[in-house]
């Protein structure tokens, strides 16, 4: 596509001179040529393999655990169980105040979701640790399990999580995330055409061809070194020190280089472990995920469910948008607190829209813990956002494009959580999409502009 | 765990190893002999990221054991470059931007070797059935099928 420079010609600075020409990236002749070194391109001498006992339950009880056959496994150096942790209940975003801490290391007596972490085995082969793990016998009471955010959230549902207490994540706002704009009702009221939809999403996982792992080396003076793909090094590095109430300076974390991530390795799982069973074994230690691992025990994006209802006139003006969002976290928070919360902010879309009414749940179920994922918080709710738009103008009669010119947002608009829009360009992006997709509009909307209004 | 003895050409160096029986090639190259672009994406033989060229046929190091490669002649992507001169696929790699992360390109560009060795002069339909074992999460394969349709430009340039 053409590249075009006369869009806000008037109030730019620059001369684009970068953008449509190529630039090497400084990365590349390390991927082309073999080089580029990933975690587990690190070897070391007597390094050993973690493979981790995982429950076969969506939500159970542990009576007991017997690790006596597999520390007879031949190969097997040390067995971790919870008791071995130094502070076992962490939360990711501990670190910003998002509390309370609600996930164990290695389970506690209690498993929340099907392929929790419930003992490490360490051994000299990656084969022997597979062996030994499937020796180790945990005792089970099932317990009843729920996957629904719906039914999660009915009186007397299973609960998923006694740090949290109720099934949801409560928000010093309450039950959920809200913003309140205008008079929704009155919105409504005033409304030519209401229209109510509910949308459902899937969890979805990366998939990342790389999987999720680390090498850790024992140094001299208790010093750890942690070869990591994390892509939240920091996050990784305070949440590692909480766990293992070790000093950061204990800790040197080396890493930057991740074979595909897409949100899928900001969470904290393999490498306080793993740098627990370095120190207390005092050898290297390597843990990765298996492939299935990667599938079924990363976290994926959260499954949503978005209920909209929309005030419309015939004009095309839409009056009033009331959202109620859910967001499955699974058993344990991760990042969906903050997820939930950013879809908040998101739902009105880029329209400005004078009433608005917005809900959004963090919910905890016995699924998979989800987690960050490209956009997490606002992609599933723009796709459930435009389905509306298109059906909203279709309720009209109305052209679906020339629909979103007329409640697009533009500079100077306060948006419904209060911040008021800056450097918006989705008018400039329609008008070229009108033209790129030969979808032509009215010239009205052809001359509008995001940050001058027409007289 | 018996051991059994492998030995074979690695990007032109002959190798020899004792390695566990059943020992994947994959895994002696890695963490016996030290050549590590073949990467580990699945170890069941569906990503394509441990792709090396073995007596000139693409195979997946994950699903070969070593000890069936005793006098075979191996071929990594860490051996493509001569002299520090990188090989017309590395070079397209680079210059076409077909690299993201680049766990996959190791692989990819094995894979695109066997093409080109074969079929110096591709159609794109062929590129894309030469690719079509390896896994890319991040390009969304086309700027490295246009790396590969540019080393072929390169190579029938270079030919001319």
């Amino acid at each position: 596509m053409e590249l075009r420079k006369d869009y806000f010609a008037d109030v730019r600075k620059d001369g684009l001179h970068e953008i449509g020409q190529p630039r090497p990236r400084l990365d590349s002749p390390g991927h082309v040529t073999g080089k580029t070194a990933y975690f587990a391109d690190r070897n070391f001498p007597g390094m050993l393999h973690l493979k981790m006992v995982r429950s076969p339950h969506h939500h159970a009880r542990i009576r007991s655990i017997d690790t006596s056959e597999a520390e007879k496994h031949p190969g097997v150096v040390k067995i971790l169980t919870a008791k071995d942790v130094p502070h076992n209940v962490y939360t990711i975003l501990i670190l910003i105040q998002i509390g309370p801490e609600d996930e164990t290391v290695l389970a506690d007596g209690k498993v929340r979701w099907k392929g929790e972490a419930v003992v490490a085995v360490l051994a000299e082969t990656e084969r022997a640790a597979q062996e030994a793990a499937a020796k180790v016998k945990v005792d089970y009471e099932v317990l009843p399990a729920v996957f629904d955010m719906e039914e999660a959230l009915k009186p007397g549902a299973p609960l998923v999580n006694e740090y949290h207490g109720q099934n949801y994540y409560l928000y010093d706002s309450g039950e959920c995330r809200k913003v309140r704009f205008g008079d929704v009702e009155a919105g409504f009221a005033g409304a030519d055409h209401i229209l109510e939809q509910s949308y459902q999403s899937s969890p979805i996982e990366h998939a990342p061809t790389e999987t999720t792992g680390c090498v850790v080396v024992p140094e001299s003076n208790d010093r750890f070194t942690c070869y990591t793909n994390t892509q939240a090094m920091f996050f990784t590095l305070d949440n590692a020190s909480i766990i293992l109430q070790m000093p950061g300076s204990k800790l040197h974390f080396v890493g930057g280089t991740v074979g595909g991530g897409f949100g899928g390795k900001v969470d904290v799982i393999v490498e306080p472990i793993a740098i627990l069973a370095a120190k207390l074994t005092g050898r290297p230690v390597c843990f990765i995920y298996s492939r299935e691992e990667e599938m079924q025990i990363s976290s994926p994006r959260a499954a949503e469910k978005v209920v909209i209802k929309d005030g419309v006139m015939k004009d095309g003006r839409i009056v009033a948008r009331k959202v109620t969002g859910y967001t499955d976290a699974g058993a344990y928070s991760r990042h969906s607190p903050y997820g939930a919360q950013k879809g908040a902010a998101h739902y009105p879309g880029p329209y400005t829209i004078p009433n608005v009414w917005i809900d959004t749940y963090c919910v905890y179920t016995n699924r998979t813990p989800s987690s960050a994922m490209r956009g997490f918080g606002v992609t599933i709710g723009d796709f459930a956002l435009e389905v509306q738009m298109d059906k909203l103008a279709r309720l009209i009669g109305m052209d679906p494009l020339e629909f979103r010119f007329i409640n697009a947002y533009r500079d100077g608009d306060m948006k419904a959580h209060r911040q008021p829009t800056e450097g918006a360009a989705l008018i400039e992006c329609m008008q070229e999409a009108s033209r790129a997709a030969n979808w032509p509009v009215a010239e009205k909307y052809m001359a509008m502009s995001s940050y001058r209004k027409e007289a | 765990m018996a051991k059994v003895p492998v030995q074979f050409m690695l990007n032109g160096s002959e190798k020899a190893e004792f390695v566990e029986s059943g020992t994947t090639l994959l895994n002696a190259l890695r963490d016996k002999i030290g050549d590590t672009s073949p990467k580990g994406g699945c170890h069941q033989g569906t990503c394509g990221a441990c792709s090396v060229i073995i007596d000139g046929e693409l195979r997946l190091s994950c699903l070969t054991l070593a000890e069936t490669c005793i006098g075979a002649d191996i071929k990594t992507t860490a051996g493509l470059a001569e002299g520090g001169v990188l090989h017309p696929l590395q070079r397209a790699f680079l210059d076409a931007f077909a690299t993201q992360c680049g766990f996959c390109t190791p692989g990819m560009i094995m894979a695109a070797k066997v093409l080109l060795d074969r079929t110096p002069n591709p159609s794109r339909e062929d590129v894309v059935e030469a690719l079509s074992g390896n896994i890319c999460r991040c390009t969304g394969y086309e700027p490295i099928i246009q790396a590969v349709l540019l080393a072929a430009r390169a190579n029938s340039q270079n030919a001319a």
